[in-house]
């Protein structure tokens, strides 16, 4: 909503600077986004009359013209000018001698050798607007020696206005106006609109079927209107400072009254309507040609203002450009109606497009008011283009309730924690112009018809909170009891999950949730994921399953800036189709580790990551949990470095490198490993409980095995513990050796066994034939012998 | 025979000028050995008269305990000298970069989320969190948001193919909870919301922290102190100015959004305040009844008031992040200097 602080004022005048009277709507809910001035800063600028153009002796482009600036003969000044539209006749602003416009002043000076007096100015130089084309021309009654600024209105605003879509009251001059009253207790200065007594009896029958759709529908018709008659500058200017063009008397007024009363109305040439309106819903196949041009098939939803043969317009959101008023329209038919907001809202966004009718139907317009602005209406065009006006028809159905409302002022200080006082209440709901009953303690309060936003108790206490100022209400620091919050030392939250693993450093990224739909296939087999219906690029049109996708183009961006080593993970929701709940959201965690194991540096050779870097970085995760990994087949995997995670038999994730399919179809040069759990599995933490020390001496035995090759270290490692002696507290591998010495299907497993008992100190013996009982372990299972 | 102090004198000046100590050891064997100098005198006492024994040898004894010292303080000083030179060849670069791996760090979003529910934790607030795909229920009806209200334009949502959408907001995340908990409730709710909406000052996907206290005392008042206070913490500015201005959200009633002075450039006015010298942060306002009805908590009873705030907006006026994109590329230029 854009209009000129001068027309607001028009209507109430605050003793309030631009700014002031701005920051006052802004900090009563009215945001006011921008104040602009509608012209630059200049002086000594005129309204001239060019009596004489001739040619410049030196010069094509040149004219030397002859300009009057006032009413003596010495006001005559001979002023050179370039400008192509300047002609005998014409009325423009000069700016003279010593006039200070934009950038620069004007002194006296020779063209090519002809002296010239001043300067005739375009409205770009100024700053009115960005049209160069020539000179700003002005009306033919323009007063010639009248300072430009007064003639043109020029010390003015325009505001710009950011409403809330609750309060469509102010989406007219007049709305706003109101609201300064209200805010500042300025008076409200208002015209009385009084009717237009029928000069012609013709009417138009109006049939109203949509009766709840439209509730109210008023129109008139009018004849021999002159639409060659000039829409008076004052008019202009404020359409313009509202950011709409001049069109044709008719529309600008139209438009005008929008502006100012919030009530969008519309004219049609009465020459194309045929026999008598309709108010109904669209029928089938109805097609229709709008304003815009756009051709549009109409559905049952849509209202239509018809005649008996065909649609006319598009109710409340844009007429038809059949029945438009174009030039050579005499008579018209004049309509302010009220669609309710249900019918209208929707629409637009249906259709694709939206229009100042329908932005404000759909918020609501004030019923009260309908006819009357199509009187104010009809009083303006008769003033402007002549015409005789017919009586108005008016259809009425049942218009919205406003009901009133309880307001108690105990629960205007419970609601906002700050007594406002009974007095106050009622001088804050008279400046409203809110009618009400009171008795003791409570208001009984009527809204306005203007107002959609007021129903309960609550909407009330807010106004009366903006107008007595939120910033007033006073900083209050609640109190409350002393009992601590639970701090469970188990939970393995999220976030320290993350600090885990950036101190293993992996940073942390933040991808979208959604992705390319080629991902899910290609990386984890998802050829049903949940699609968006209105994605925002096709690479990102479904909904994520896994993270990894997102890690490895993040990957592919660091690499493609210079970065050598990538270490990064994400934690996020993933969405999995399910046929019982639609969909399953699943917290997961993802990691991807690119290039050496360690930055590049002086001291470390550099080595590529692998498999089982990655691996000791999840045992590091998940510490305290018994992980088992099994070998695993995943789409994105190398199939025989790839894993499966599970803890207590159950699957938790998996790990692995890239599959080289992928590595080069995605340009990677170096092995990547990556790993993806669902967070939720590695919570809770184990409560530490604490086991005995042995304050007797461990015994270490160190044991070398040959098995086959396709022994896993996870069987022998699960059998020794099935079966082995108390005294073994813990047993773990240290070295694996193939190659020389040993057949090709071989493998030296070297284990270090610590063996202890916490009662005593355990003898030789005792250690030996513990060592041995594993040895035959192992030999019975494995077929493994000792290496010597 | 050379006299015995000469000898001494000799024996010290061979001692003190010896570096290496297997000649110390030589030089020791030469006087205090088996057959050393001095052993050899000793034994020669039994030679002289029985008067001049007792003199002779107490003398020789001296002379023999004034070697020791000196060869012991030799002893002393070659070790330390050893010592010396070992360390100092032994000496690093000290100015040579640390090794192993290195520490990587959280994304920057991540430590505001972390310090708001640090903050709000330390008054009571618990942090709970709600779905991402939301049904139409949630997110805008239980919210007194019908459908075709003006609102919902402002949401641009986006839908998914079971009819369900991407929840526009943390809010649907009070719902849930008010349905499953009963008043005194306290909580926020951080997460990922998404809207249909992509420039240079919007992203699809970002994050907001909700927060909602349901009391018997929650009232406008407090609303302000809370989060007055809120954003003087979070910013570390205990003059932090603050305003509250009447807005509209469906869900509350009374409506707030509330400006904070322009932490870049103290409210002078500067280019991210667009020279107003304040900052839109974050949207409040008392819990609609309506809200309140759909979870059945009496409205009569009970007050409450919510606020929602954009953790990416927060995290910008930070750490003075100028462009909103930079949150979601994952250059890891950018991320690093948050480490």
């Amino acid at each position: 909503m854009k209009f000129s602080e001068n027309w607001l004022r028009s209507f109430v005048n605050p003793p309030l600077s631009s700014d002031e009277l701005a920051h006052a709507l802004t900090m009563a809910g009215i945001e006011v986004e921008s104040i602009e001035p509608v012209a630059a800063t200049f002086d000594k600028v005129i309204v001239a009359e060019v009596l004489a153009v001739e040619k410049h002796p030196e010069a094509d482009r040149l004219k030397v013209c002859k300009v009057k600036t006032g009413k003596a003969e010495e006001d005559v000044l001979q002023i050179v000018c370039g400008a192509p539209n300047v002609s005998t006749g014409v009325k423009v602003p000069c700016a003279l001698i010593g006039a200070t416009l934009p950038g620069f002043t004007i002194k006296k000076s020779k063209l090519r050798g002809i002296e010239s007096a001043g300067m005739l100015c375009s409205a770009r130089e100024l700053g009115i607007s960005d049209a160069a084309d020539g000179l700003l021309l002005l009306p033919g009654d323009a007063p010639v020696g009248m300072d430009f600024r007064r003639y043109y209105e020029l010390d003015d605003h325009v505001f710009t206005l950011k409403l809330t879509p609750n309060r469509a009251d102010c989406l007219g001059v007049l709305g706003v106006a109101r609201e300064v009253a209200a805010i500042t207790s300025a008076g409200l200065s208002l015209q009385e609109k009084k009717p237009v007594s029928g000069e012609i009896s013709d009417t138009l029958a109006v049939q109203v079927t949509a009766s709840s759709a439209c509730p109210l529908y008023c129109g008139r018709i009018m004849r021999d209107i002159d639409l060659n008659a000039p829409t008076p500058l004052w008019l202009t200017q404020r359409l313009e400072r509202s950011g709409l063009r001049s069109i044709n008397p008719i529309v600008d007024i139209t438009n005008y009254v929008l502006l100012e009363t919030g009530q969008p109305m519309h004219a049609f040439d009465l020459a194309k309507i045929k026999g008598n309106i309709q108010v109904r819903y669209a029928g089938r196949d109805e097609k229709m040609q709008l304003l815009n041009g756009n051709q549009i098939d109409l559905d049952a939803r849509m209202l239509l203002i018809a005649d008996e043969q065909k649609p006319l317009a598009l109710a409340g959101i844009m007429g038809g450009l059949d029945s438009g008023v174009t030039q050579g329209t005499t008579d018209i038919f004049l309509e302010s109606a009220f669609f309710s907001p249900d019918t209208i809202s929707g629409k637009s966004f249906q259709l694709g497009f939206s229009s100042d009718s329908a932005y404000r139907f759909e918020r609501g317009v004030d019923f009260a008011a309908t006819k009357d602005v199509l009187e104010y209406a009809t009083h303006l065009i008769q003033a402007i283009c002549g015409g005789k006006a017919g009586p108005v028809t008016e259809i009425r159905h049942e218009l919205p309730q406003r009901p009133p409302v309880y307001v108690r002022v105990e629960r205007i200080k419970r609601v906002l924690g700050i007594d406002i006082g009974k007095q106050q209440v009622i001088d804050y709901f008279n400046r409203l112009r809110f009618e009400f009953l009171t008795n003791e303690d409570v208001f009984n309060v009527t809204p306005p018809s203007y107002r959609f936003d007021l129903a309960i108790e609550e909407d009330f206490i807010e106004e009366l909170a903006r107008i007595y100022g939120y910033d007033r209400i006073p900083v209050y620091f609640p109190h409350g009891g002393m009992a601590m919050l639970p701090a469970s030392e188990t939970k393995y939250a999220t976030i320290d999950i993350k600090r885990s693993l950036t101190a293993r450093d992996y940073q942390e990224v933040i991808n979208y949730a959604f992705v390319d739909a080629d991902w899910e296939r290609d990386l984890v087999n998802n050829s049903r994921p949940i699609a968006l219906q209105n994605p925002i690029a096709s690479q990102m049109s479904v909904m994520r399953s896994s993270l990894i996708g997102g890690l490895i183009s993040n990957l592919q961006f660091n690499l493609n800036r210079k970065q050598a080593r990538v270490r990064l993970f994400e934690i996020g929701c993933c969405f999995i189709r399910d046929d019982q709940s639609d969909c399953k959201q699943v917290e997961k965690l993802a990691g991807l580790s690119y290039g050496d194991i360690a930055p590049e540096q002086w001291g470390i050779p550099a080595r590529g990551v692998d498999f089982y870097d990655v691996k000791a970085d999840i045992e590091a995760l998940c510490q305290g949990k018994a992980l088992y990994f099994r070998k695993f087949s995943h789409p994105a995997l190398h199939p025989g470095k790839s894993a499966q995670i599970l803890v207590d038999d159950q699957p938790i994730g998996w790990l692995g490198e890239l599959h080289p399919r992928w590595q080069k179809q995605y340009g990677l040069q170096r092995n990547t490993v990556l790993f993806e759990m669902e967070s939720g599995r590695l919570m809770p933490k184990a409560l530490p409980a604490v086991k005995e020390i042995s304050k007797f001496p461990p015994v270490r035995r160190d044991i070398a095995i040959i098995v086959d090759n396709d022994v896993s270290v996870h069987s022998l490692l699960d059998a020794i513990n099935t079966g082995k002696p108390a005294i073994v507290s813990d047993i773990s591998l240290f070295d694996i050796y193939r190659g020389k010495g040993m057949e090709d299907s071989k493998k030296s497993l070297a284990f270090r066994v610590l063996l202890q008992d916490t009662e005593k100190t355990l003898t030789d013996e005792e250690a030996d034939s513990a060592v041995a009982s594993i040895v035959e372990i192992l030999k019975n299972k494995f077929s493994a012998t000792l290496r010597n | 025979m050379k006299n015995l102090e000469e000898i001494i004198t000799e024996a010290i000046s061979q001692m003190d000028n010896i570096e290496d100590p297997a000649e110390l050891e030589n030089v020791k064997a030469r006087y205090l050995g088996k057959s050393g100098v001095l052993t050899e005198l000793l034994k020669g006492l039994g030679k002289l008269p029985a008067e001049e024994r007792p003199a002779m040898g107490s003398q020789i004894n001296e002379a023999k305990n004034r070697l020791e010292a000196t060869l012991k303080s030799r002893r002393h000083a070659i070790q330390e000298k050893e010592l010396e030179a070992k360390l100092t060849e032994e000496a690093l670069d000290i100015t040579l970069p640390g090794r192993g791996c290195g520490v990587s760090g959280l994304h920057p979003v991540t430590k505001t989320l972390q310090r708001i529910e640090t903050l709000f934790h330390s008054i009571g607030f618990d942090v709970v969190s709600g779905p991402e795909i939301e049904t139409d229920f949630y997110n805008f009806t239980a919210l007194n948001i019908p459908e075709n209200h003006p609102a919902r334009a402002m949401h641009d949502t986006f839908y998914i193919d079971n009819g369900n959408l991407l929840r526009t907001h943390t809010s649907p995340v009070q719902i849930h909870y008010m349905q499953n908990n009963k008043p005194p409730i306290k909580v926020i709710a951080p997460g990922r919301v998404y809207r249909c909406d992509s420039d240079v000052t919007h992203t699809p996907m970002f994050h907001q922290v909700e927060g909602l206290w349901i009391d018997e005392n929650a009232n406008f008042s407090a609303l302000k102190g809370i989060l007055a206070n809120f954003m003087a913490q979070f910013f570390e500015r205990d003059d932090l100015p603050v305003r509250f201005r009447p807005s509209f959200f469906p869900f509350t009633e009374p409506s707030a959004e509330m400006d904070i002075g322009c932490v870049m450039c103290n409210g002078k006015g500067c280019r991210v305040c667009s020279h107003t010298g304040w900052l839109e942060v974050l949207g409040c306002g008392m819990v609609h009844p309506n809200v309140l009805k759909h979870v059945a908590i009496d409205s009569e009873q009970y007050t409450g008031f919510a606020f929602g705030m954009g953790v990416e907006r927060l995290t910008m006026l930070r750490y003075g992040v100028n462009d909103l994109r930079l949150f979601f590329e994952n250059d890891l230029r950018f991320l690093k200097q948050f480490n």
